[in-house]
């Protein structure tokens, strides 16, 4: 189990270091390292001084070490717009995004698993072929789309929702979030949803693939030769099995659905670390586009290594195979 | 034994097999409809001069007093704009028209820049093996990891916008489905015996990969890249959505649709609904071609 | 016979495929008694398996019983449906699946899947059906059941698996057990400890046993009656040792025939000659005419069941003569009672 785990952190890592390099290499090799750490409108001794300091003048390995010294003591630079360290910039805005990828997971779970259990339990029922059509459309129709519809019909016509912002919210531990008023879930509910979609679809497809197979299995057919109800069945046969993958999913989607959340951001004005990117790409706000991209692939090894670890832990199969 | 394809099919001519392939697509209706969007679609985008009322490149042919026409409603130009016009009197059917013909372009575009790329890729690891196999398929591995979007948005910040730039963002995160399936299909194949004897004998290494690996990755490979251009042209109108894409001087369906976004609270729905409404049916429908395609050539995946 | 505790009459499964109507099971009729073991023989596709999963309502679509009955103490459950048939499941038939390492859940402990075993039928405390699982381990000679009860099938051996399955099946006490092939997995000394535990257990509980296998040496020296089936029908009963000292089938002689006990030594086994049709395009008349050396020209119409003295039948044209010498054993064990 330990040599597993070690195993493990030392791929995620191997990917961080390989990801930092091509995000160094990319955006501060390719372009002028002096303007991605000020802005160029500066004066000429201050370049100067930062060339120096930075040792921009240096191999470009060792100015890569510099990057990464720099990183690893939290200096990410400044952003031009906002003039504050990008670190907290970037912070600052985490929660709002994690707040918006979870509900989102959440949703998706608790529609996606029934329904996918639904849609494998009777495949050939006009009701679960209405709902892999369903799943067809949630991840093949682009995300923003769906979000310009869902403002139309819920926001515009119907006046349900209000149609962008994030409302009031509550500072928790720290955090400022919104799902603990009811006005806070006015907002969230439908970028969250529009989130949720792409996963929900996922989650359907997979959850009904696995429950397709379980059902056919010798051992659902040795349960229901005992007199195990169709109910202990697929609660213990077909949710434990399913599970594995499931759990696998859920952990991987997470990351991408912080990635995602860019998307859904911009569409819902909703003001996260999505919304923050996309702004500092277009006004070219060199620092945050790279503390935020480190970032994010950072989070996405760390979630699918607690993913790898939960994994082994469902599977009693994998958890041999790792032990010995 | 018979397991090689090649040796096997030599009766089968190209006709015979995509008649065949053709009446088991045939089976589903959706699939046929779906075909049939994807047709028109294509044909309307080829032909988008032709079939326009109107060049919407052309800012001199555009007249203010035409802006925000709702649909049906008769322009200045004597002709009816049944899906109304935009901000700058620009009649959405047009745009609509020479949008398809960008993404399609763009989706195209890509979706081929990957497959070969991929494809190559693919086909190295599976021929080389050993550590050059280990090695690729990492890095493929762990680009498969990372969902699309996000290196797409790496490669828009490094290399900037445009065209190409935009293409380049697009087969850079799309390559790598492909080299996995191709690596999946024809290492399968490698591992058989007759490989071995052709990789012994002075056969020239050309021959191994396009004679008898590569013609067993094909099936997949069809497969993933009709999902993959879809994915393309969503993905664009994504970039070009958030800004990050193709500019309204040369508009896709995503930015068209981000350009009317703005007038969408105030009720000019049409703006962005219609171009949305085509990027849905062209995307929605070339998926359901690619889903019964991966049916017909795999029917154990069939129910 | 009317004091059958399992009796099955003209049962017919079918299973829809692209090519067709396949007849896995075409007319079978058999009956078991109380305290009985009943050998279904027959080779690979015969049909046995269906017939198992018929018994217990578990074909599933594309599959349907298309006709018969299954009475169970006189009462017909194929005519149940959902609660009703599931009462009887495990408590009143049970069924020990062919092949151990696909009868139990890779990712349920042996203990949580037997516990809801139990629970299916009585609603005991979790901690009681525990004891109970655990007890039903012992029964079947598994050393240390508590800790067994915490693994994972993929812990044990198949043989061990196996009389995981055969414990489950007990648990219950039910009036009937389908055993199919439930020693396959099992090497020949386990094998001979579990035949004379299952004919303890109808001997002194009164449980009746279907007992399918390919092993004729076995059901020599176990069952009390026989059924040979050939492509999803029953061509020859009776009772064992009977059926086993003097063929009436050509198809049982030919099986008897490759059996090694009876073989000498140092010569040639003979194989039933050519194999397994096809049920897609069996022949018309007697399935069996292409392989027989009996056939005749009346064998390409259907056979009639006919009947012999001391309830024997064979579905035959020319069955063969009975042979009137002392009734050999296949086996110098036997685990069959005196009755
Ligand atoms: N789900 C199914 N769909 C179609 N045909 C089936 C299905 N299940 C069983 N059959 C057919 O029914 C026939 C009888 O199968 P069965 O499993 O009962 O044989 P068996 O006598 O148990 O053989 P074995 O000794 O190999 O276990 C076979 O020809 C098989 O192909
Ligand atoms: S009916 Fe004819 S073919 Fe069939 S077993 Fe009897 S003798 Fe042989
Ligand atoms: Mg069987």
């Amino acid at each position: 189990m330990i040599g597993f785990l070690i195993q493990r952190v030392l791929q995620a890592l191997m990917v961080v270091i390989a990801m930092s390099i091509i995000v160094f290499l990319g955006v501060y090799a390719i372009g002028n390292p002096i303007d991605v750490m000020i802005d160029p409108a500066s004066d000429q001794a201050l370049r100067e001084a930062l060339i120096q300091r930075y040792g921009f003048d240096r191999p470009l390995f060792e100015q890569y070490f510099i990057f990464m010294n720099n990183m690893l003591h939290g200096d990410l630079g400044e952003s031009f717009i906002y003039r504050l360290p990008v670190l907290n910039l970037i912070l600052s805005r985490l929660p709002a995004t994690l707040e918006l990828a979870l509900t989102a997971m959440l949703i998706a779970t608790l529609l996606g698993i029934p329904l996918g259990l639904w849609a494998g339990y009777k495949p050939d029922s006009l009701s679960a072929k209405a709902i892999m059509g369903f799943s067809v459309l949630g991840f093949s129709v682009p995300s923003f789309w769906v979000g310009l519809l869902l403002i139309m019909v819920f926001a515009v016509e119907l006046g349900w929702f209000p149609s962008g912002g994030r409302g009031p919210t509550t500072e928790v531990l720290g955090m400022n979030l919104s799902i603990t008023s009811l006005e806070g879930w006015s907002y969230i509910l439908l970028p969250a949803f529009n989130l949720a979609l792409f996963k929900l679809g996922l989650l359907i497809r997979l959850t009904r693939a696995g429950t397709v197979e379980v059902m056919g299995s010798d051992y659902v057919r040795f349960a229901r030769a005992q007199g195990l109800s169709e109910g202990k069945v697929v609660g213990l046969h077909v949710l434990k099995n399913i599970s594995i993958p499931i759990v696998t999913v859920f952990g991987l989607e997470l990351g991408s659905t912080l990635a995602f959340a860019v998307v859904t951001e911009t569409v819902f004005n909703w003001p996260g670390m999505g919304k923050l990117i996309i702004d500092s790409i277009t006004v070219l706000d060199r620092p945050v586009m790279v503390a935020y991209l480190i970032l994010v692939v950072f989070l996405f090894v760390m979630i699918n290594l607690v993913v790898d670890l939960i994994y082994g832990q469902l599977d009693p199969r994998i958890r041999v195979k790792a032990a010995s | 034994m018979s397991h090689s394809p090649v040796l096997a099919l030599p009766a089968e001519t190209g006709w015979t097999r995509f008649s065949n392939f053709w009446s088991d697509f045939r089976q589903s209706p959706v699939a046929v409809a779906a075909l049939t969007v994807v047709v028109v679609v294509v044909l309307m985008a080829v032909l988008a001069p032709y079939v326009a009322p109107q060049d919407p490149y052309n800012q001199e042919a555009l007249d203010l007093f035409d802006a925000r026409l709702e649909p049906g409603e008769v322009g200045s130009g004597g002709y009816v704009h049944w899906l109304g016009t935009d901000a700058a009197g620009r009649d959405i059917f047009s745009a609509i028209l020479y949008g398809l013909r960008t993404s399609l372009i763009v989706g195209v575009m890509a979706g081929t820049l990957a497959l070969i790329l991929g494809t190559t890729v693919g086909l190295i690891a599976a021929y080389y093996g050993g550590r050059v196999e280990a090695l690729i398929m990492r890095i493929i591995d762990l680009q498969l990891s990372l969902p699309a979007i996000l290196l797409a948005l790496v490669l828009v910040a490094m290399l900037g916008q445009g065209l190409m730039q935009l293409v380049a963002a697009l087969v850079a995160a799309q390559y790598a489905y492909f080299a996995r399936t191709t690596h999946g299909a024809a290492s399968a194949e490698r591992r058989k015996d007759y490989i071995e004897a052709a990789l012994s004998t002075p056969l020239p290494a050309r021959h191994v990969l396009f004679r008898h690996l590569l013609p067993n990755a094909l099936p997949p490979l069809i497969v993933v890249a009709t999902v993959q251009v879809a994915n393309s042209i969503a993905l664009e109108a994504t970039l070009s959505f958030l800004g990050l894409g193709l500019p309204l001087t040369q508009p896709s369906l995503g930015s068209l649709i981000s350009n009317g976004f703005q007038f969408l609270l105030s009720g000019r729905y049409w703006i962005s609904i219609y171009p949305g409404i085509a990027l849905m049916l062209t995307v929605v429908a070339i998926n359901l071609v690619g889903d019964q395609v991966r049916n017909v050539l795999n029917p154990r995946r069939s129910r | 016979m009317s004091d059958a505790v399992l009796r099955v009459n003209n049962l017919q499964t079918q299973f829809e495929t692209r090519g067709g109507v396949l007849k896995a099971v075409d007319g079978v009729s058999f009956e078991v008694g109380r305290g009985r073991i009943l050998g279904l023989v027959g080779e690979s596709g015969s049909g046995k398996s269906v017939t198992g999963y018929s018994i217990l309502g578990l074909i599933e679509a594309p599959g349907r019983i298309a006709g018969g009955e299954v009475l169970l103490n006189g009462k017909d459950i194929t005519r149940l449906r959902g609660d009703a048939m599931r009462q009887v499941r495990g408590a009143q038939i049970a069924m020990v699946f062919q092949d151990p390492m696909m009868t139990l859940n890779p990712v349920l402990k042996i203990g949580t899947q037997m516990i809801a075993a139990v629970r299916a039928h009585d609603k005991v405390s979790r901690k009681a059906a525990r004891a109970r699982a655990r007890d039903a381990l012992a029964k079947v000679g598994i050393p240390s059941p508590e800790e067994r009860l915490d693994a994972y099938p993929h812990q044990l051996s198949g043989g061990m698996r196996q009389r995981v399955a055969i414990a489950i099946a007990l648990l219950h006490s039910p009036a009937v057990i389908i055993a199919d092939e439930p020693t396959t997995a099992l090497d020949v000394s386990i094998q001979g400890q579990i035949l004379a535990e299952v004919r303890r257990l109808a001997d002194e509980t009164g449980t009746a046993f279907v007992w399918v296998t390919h092993d004729l040496a076995v059901v020599s020296s176990l069952a009390d009656d026989i059924c040979v089936m050939y492509a999803g029908r029953v061509v020859e009963s009776g009772p064992a040792a009977d059926v086993i000292a003097s063929p009436r089938h050509p198809y049982t002689a030919g099986l008897l025939a490759s059996v090694p006990a009876e073989h000498e030594p140092g010569t040639k086994l003979p194989q039933v000659p050519g194999s397994t049709p096809s049920l897609a395009n069996l022949p018309q008349g007697c399935a069996f005419a292409p392989r027989c050396a009996k056939a005749g020209p009346a064998c390409t119409t259907t056979p009639p069941v006919q009947q012999f003295e001391d309830g024997r039948t064979a579905l035959c044209h020319y069955p063969i003569e009975p042979v009137s010498c002392q009734p050999l054993s296949l086996t110098s064990t036997t685990y069959r009672s005196a009755s």
